[in-house]
């Protein structure tokens, strides 16, 4: 396989790569180190590459093994500063759009989810995946996975009441 | 009269039951204008849901020539460094091989009188050193002469 059909053959799929990284690491920059470190493991398979029956599937679950090893070794090593720890907020004082605002909102929640969690709403209803996929990808059953799923959903709609009715009750 | 189905299809929802084609539905009744007020507060979760798809992985693809760079890099490198120590080990172990020939004789003859010169030059000396010192005796004389017992 030449670098043309493996760009050919990674295109569909590198944004979802890039978007569960994010969605583990929460950084940016981490997920792109990441998605750019699974292609170049990709890339060097590149010979047996066409043996899998699905690439995609493959690389999904290596993106999620890597990202897992990657913040338990951050957690080893006790560095918690994440890039979005400085950011600026001000945008969102002045912006005062109050969708925008509850989008953050959302993705905010959805970081203080576990990983299990936030790795299966990533996949369902972000990345639109059938549940025999998530159960590949993840390495669990699919009962489990649902049940995972329905906790996460019902967490986040928790927050969101609350963060909805906060001031109000 | 569409928020009745739509609750229904809410609740299964967060229950985890819901086909990718029933989330759709949702995405797009929450994305619309027309949301029923008492579900206002779920817009956000969905509108979240679409525009998350929405991102994209800006980076270059990364091929694999950069690490055979720095792998060559790395063997040359090392190499140099190798060759380095080589060298200097080389010349320090002839150095130290010169020093040595000059301390050996072949000949034991020649030993014997170069071991023997050496003693002499040693035994010369002392004698120097004991000659400087034979007139001490004069103290003792001079002491019994003074202090007359």
């Amino acid at each position: 396989m030449n670098q043309k059909e493996f760009v050919l053959l990674i295109n569909p799929f590198k944004d979802k790569l890039f978007r569960l990284a994010k969605r583990l690491l929460v950084s940016t920059e981490e997920a792109e180190d990441a998605t750019q470190e699974i292609l170049v493991k990709l890339w060097s398979k590149n010979e047996n590459l066409e043996t899998y029956n699905s690439v995609e599937a493959m690389a999904m679950t290596m993106t999620k093994n890597y990202c897992l090893d990657q913040l338990k070794s951050k957690r080893a090593s006790n560095l918690k500063i994440v890039d979005n720890n400085f950011t600026d907020k001000e945008p969102s004082l002045y912006k005062q759009v109050e969708d925008t605002d509850s989008l953050n909102w959302v993705e905010k929640i959805i970081n203080q989810l576990p990983e299990q969690q936030r790795l299966i709403i990533q996949l369902r209803d972000i990345e639109q995946c059938e549940f025999s996929e998530i159960a590949k990808i993840t390495e669990m059953n699919e009962t489990a996975v649902r049940v995972a799923l329905s906790r996460a959903r019902k967490t986040i709609r928790e927050y969101m009441l609350k963060t909805h009715s906060y001031g109000i009750q | 009269m569409e928020y009745n189905k739509m609750e229904a299809l809410l609740e299964k929802y967060f229950e985890g039951e819901t086909s990718i084609a029933e989330e759709n539905e949702l995405k797009n009744y929450f994305s619309s204008l027309n949301v029923a007020p008492h579900l206002e507060q779920y817009k956000p979760l969905f509108g979240f849901f679409a525009d998350a798809q929405k991102e994209k992985f800006e980076k270059d693809v990364p091929f694999i020539q950069k690490k055979q760079k720095a792998a060559w890099l790395s063997i040359a490198a090392s190499i140099v460094v190798l060759i380095g120590i080589g060298t200097y080990a080389f010349f320090d172990m002839n150095k130290e091989n010169e020093n040595k020939k000059l301390g050996t004789y072949d000949d034991p003859k020649e030993a014997l009188q170069a071991t023997q010169k050496a003693l002499a030059l040693l035994s010369n000396n002392v004698n120097i050193g004991v000659e400087g010192v034979q007139y001490i005796y004069v103290y003792e004389v001079t002491k019994e002469k003074v202090f007359v017992q």
